[in-house]
């Protein structure tokens, strides 16, 4: 990439405002891995600015490379990796090979670094004020009697009520978001000038995300610390930051002032990315009702204009007229799950209470929660693979939960299930044809040339090439794996398809690939979703139904404009405002 | 400050297409060869050393033991008691020992008593060690408390000690009761190390996806959680066919193991002890040769370990 001019020009715009030396800056760096005896590159010429108090944010999917410019920038970068070119100017002063004694200098004291998960980053076997003192000793700060007070003064301060008796406390004993604030203690303890934070929220649910975020903000608002945000949210990053860096193979390929860029994208990456950014994006995919419209209007013109096969092809395509015909019906659905080892006869946890809905036929529903809500459980018990505590599930009119085992195994081609994690929801030992082939198998269908003719044809409704079939899954991307978990659970040729959190793995863009496949293929074979997700912009793309979940009840159940239009509960509400960037306009 | 201002080096920039080319959202590589996990676990074996010099002396230790009369025409069992603690000569390059058997055809006929006792020890453990650990892993409950508990009272059995005890209570000894004892008091290592492996793979989202396909329980342990958590057994399994060999040696060494009549390594050496001080080579051949065989077994384990787990690796 061209190196960019960054001659500091007297002011700026507005000259009294703007100083002209930046804080930190970026030109044309180079981090190179070393894997298997071969250089990688990681980053390529990426260049950027950050001033003093500003808030920047580096935007890009997984693999673009904008954790390795964060983690250059603080000389943290893992294992083989190395700075190759370029130049990381802090103050002026270039940090690109420093040592790493240097390093240590600057950490905590001119660097800070909140890092992305909580849950790991915490050392289990010391409390949470010794930790935060640590970070004060490691910088010669405060020592002694004073540094406890000092971390009791800085939990409090990332928004802990209650610091003293906290600072006391094991990580294990705070939530996941409580975590993350102690982090943000931690990582501005020492008063950095820059505070890197990679990912700061993305293991939170929504609701605790911008209840940190904005604590953040106000936190470096007022202790004027400049933030290089590192995210893969385009909504979120462009709600907090003023200036955007897009990253994307490795490459800086657009940077500039966050609205400019969300408004006015000019890389085609950049474009892709603002279009199909789900928390922005506000509309539900051509549903299976509105194709059913345009296939009946290519029946008619093709009769008229006595275009047989036509006609035949399209009289073919499944009825989609929507029904309202249920398909399922969850009633009064119940789930206790006994705790192990907590009391002497075990603690009752009430996961799913009196749970009521009903899914239409050819239609999608969505069950939307947070984490613990009890969606994933429902989604269990609707595939029958939990047993039901109390209630009933009534597929097609029959309770799933009094079939024998001929039925229940009958009942597993009707129902077929989606998982998260592509990482693990494929057997790692076997290649992509047999992935896809086995349901074939167990429900012995057709004969071993008719079952290899069926994967071909699965692989490409989900648009794999045929070769990879002899690939295996560790072979494939997050999303390529999704697709053949997709592929073998339509190989039964189900009705209904349960997607348990199915495209929350998968980069933006990847996202919306699958999110267009699993709309197309409803069109195409009248499949009926029932797509289980935290993530509410993912139910405005794909969802005819909303059921809100909190703590295993119902909250809310209504179609899906309505409950994005008009939300009748608070808790929805709440859900509603922590899209981050929902609030943000964009540019036709 | 307004949101149009524009501060030095943050210009709205874009990246020139040529430089920055768009590539089709999640396209498949078609360059690459498909491999398969074991695929690629050999190919890191391939690359290792360390591999082929273990496996080269592996084969060359079970050749000896397979056809011992390649390597030597000489009767190991013969006795010329004028030859006594004879040094090396003609035909016969390691000397003699105080019975005047030919010291390089006993370390060559040695040989098959420590493969046999080690493979069958190692076949012997893997399986019930390994069916033990799957269903106790798998099935948890009742199950796992049942045989936990059954591999934790041989567990706590040492393994020479055990199969001391056993053995010199058995009226007839012989290779196979040697690895039945050997596997007797192994098992449980095994095990262990199958249930954890079980346990993890277990809870693994292929195998609930296997579930609600309509597998059976039995046909999901089979096909997709076994292969799965083969990898760690496979690698202590090599690691203990070395140890077997050892441990063969110690008992025969002490006189409980093979009987005299079965020419091996412990033996041998356990004969050579009395005449160390003065010809210590009659002990060198056996004890190297023993050696040798089990650190060729311990470092396969190694780089099988590192090929199967690249976690583990160290750089």
């Amino acid at each position: 990439m061209s190196h960019r001019e960054t001659s500091p020009r007297d002011g700026g715009p507005r000259g009294a405002a703007v100083t002209g030396a930046p804080l930190l800056q970026v030109e044309d760096l180079a981090v190179d891995f070393r894997s298997s005896g071969r250089d990688v590159h990681a980053v390529r010429g990426a260049s950027l600015t950050v001033h003093a108090g500003q808030t920047v944010a580096i935007v890009g999917e997984s693999g673009s490379g904008k954790s390795t410019t964060a983690q250059a920038v603080i000389g943290l970068l893992p294992g083989t990796g190395r700075v190759v070119g370029g130049k990381i100017l802090l103050d002026g002063r270039d940090i690109a090979h420093a040592s790493r004694r240097e390093f240590v200098g600057l950490r905590g004291s001119s660097i800070g670094m909140v890092p992305q998960d909580p849950m790991s980053n915490l050392n289990p076997v010391w409390t949470v004020g010794f930790q935060v003192r640590e970070a004060l000793r490691a910088n010669g700060l405060d020592k002694g009697v004073s540094a406890k007070a000092r971390a009791a003064e800085l939990l409090k301060e990332a928004g802990l009520g209650d610091a003293e008796r906290r600072a006391k406390q094991f990580p294990h004993e705070f939530s996941g978001g409580m975590r993350q604030r102690a982090l943000i203690a931690i990582g501005l303890a020492s008063r950095p000038r820059l505070l890197i934070a990679d990912e700061p929220t993305s293991a939170l649910d929504v609701t605790v995300q911008r209840q940190i975020l904005d604590h953040l903000q106000s936190l470096t608002t007022s202790l004027g610390t400049a933030v290089l945000l590192i995210t893969h949210d385009l909504g979120l990053a462009a709600e907090r930051a003023e200036h955007l860096v897009v990253m994307y193979k490795g490459q800086v390929v657009e940077s500039g002032p966050a609205l400019e860029i969300l408004q006015r994208p000019q890389h085609p990456y950049t474009q892709r990315l603002v279009a199909a950014a789900p928390s922005l994006a506000s509309r539900r995919l051509e549903s299976a009702a509105v194709r059913a419209g345009i296939v009946r209007q290519a029946e008619r013109a093709a009769v008229e204009t006595h275009e047989v096969a036509v006609a035949e092809a399209v009289a073919d395509l499944p009825d989609t007229e929507v029904a309202t015909e249920e398909v399922i019906r969850v009633e009064h659905l119940t789930k206790v799950f006994t705790i192990r080892g907590s009391g002497s006869r075990g603690e009752k946890l009430r996961a799913v209470d009196d749970v009521n809905f009903a899914v239409r036929r050819g239609t999608t529903t969505a069950i939307v929660g947070e984490s613990g809500s009890g969606k994933s459980t429902v989604a269990q018990m609707v595939l029958n693979l939990i047993p039901v505590t109390d209630g009933r599930v009534t597929f097609d009119g029959v309770d799933i939960t009094t079939l024998d085992k001929r039925q229940a195994f009958d009942f597993r081609r009707r129902v077929q299930p989606i998982f998260q994690n592509p990482y693990a929801s494929l057997d790692p030992t076997y290649s992509i044809f047999r992935v896809v082939e086995e349901p074939l198998r167990v429900h012995g269908i057709g004969d071993a040339k008719s079952r290899e003719a069926r994967v071909r044809d699965l692989l490409d409704k989900v648009a794999l090439p045929a070769s990879s079939m002899r690939r295996f899954p560790n072979e494939l991307s997050g999303g390529q794996r999704q697709r053949v978990a997709i592929a073998r659970a339509l190989a039964l040729h189900p009705e209904v398809v349960v997607c348990d959190e199915a495209v929350s793995a998968l980069d933006v863009l990847v996202q919306g690939q699958i999110l267009t496949l699993l709309n197309d293929l409803q069109a195409e074979l009248g499949l009926t979703y029932l797509f289980i997700t935290h993530d509410l912009a993912v139910v405005r793309q794909i969802a005819d139904d909303v059921v809100v979940m909190q703590n295993g009840k119902v909250v809310e159940a209504a179609p899906t404009d309505t409950v994005f239009d008009a939300p009748q509960e608070d808790y929805t509400k709440a859900l509603l405002e922590a899209i981050p960037g929902g609030s943000i306009e964009l540019g036709a | 400050m307004s949101e149009t201002t524009v501060r030095p080096g943050q210009e709205h920039y874009v990246a020139p297409l040529e430089e920055t080319p768009l590539r089709a959202v999640d396209a498949v590589d078609d360059s690459a060869p498909p491999s398969s996990q074991w695929g690629e676990a050999w190919r890191q074996l391939r690359r290792r050393p360390l591999f082929w010099v273990s496996v080269v002396l592996i084969l060359l230790v079970v050749v000896v033991a397979a056809v011992p009369s390649l390597f030597t025409s000489v009767d190991p069992r013969f006795q010329t008691l004028a030859d006594s603690l004879e040094d090396p000569r003609d035909g016969h390059p390691f000397g003699f020992t105080r019975l005047g058997e030919d010291v390089y055809a006993r370390t060559i006929y040695g040989a098959r008593a420590s493969v046999v006792v080690g493979l069958l020890s190692t076949v012997l453990v893997t399986l019930v060690g390994g069916v033990v650990g799957a269903i106790a892993g798998y099935y948890g409950g009742i199950w796992d408390a049942l045989l936990s508990r059954l591999s934790d009272i041989f567990f706590a059995v040492p393994l020479v000690l055990g199969a001391i005890v056993l053995i010199t209570s058995l009226q007839s000894r012989s290779t196979l009761t040697v690895s039945l004892v050997l596997s007797l008091f192994a098992w449980p290592q095994t095990a262990r190390i199958m249930r954890g492996s079980v346990l993890q793979t277990r809870s693994a989202e292929f195998v609930t996806a296997a579930r609600a396909l309509g597998l059976s329980k039995l046909q999901v342990l089979v096909r997709h959680v076994v292969p799965n958590a083969l990898g760690p057994v496979i690698v202590i399994a090599t690691i203990s066919l070395g140890t077997f060999i050892a441990a063969e040696a110690t008992l025969s060494y002490l006189g409980v193991g093979l009987p005299s009549s079965i020419v091996s390594w412990g033996g041998d050496i356990s004969a050579a002890q009395t005449s160390l001080r003065s010809d210590p080579q009659v002990l060198f051949w056996p004890a190297a040769a023993l050696s040798l065989t089990v650190l060729s077994f311990i470092m396969l384990g190694d780089v099988v370990r590192d090929a199967l787990d690249p976690k583990a690796r160290t750089r």
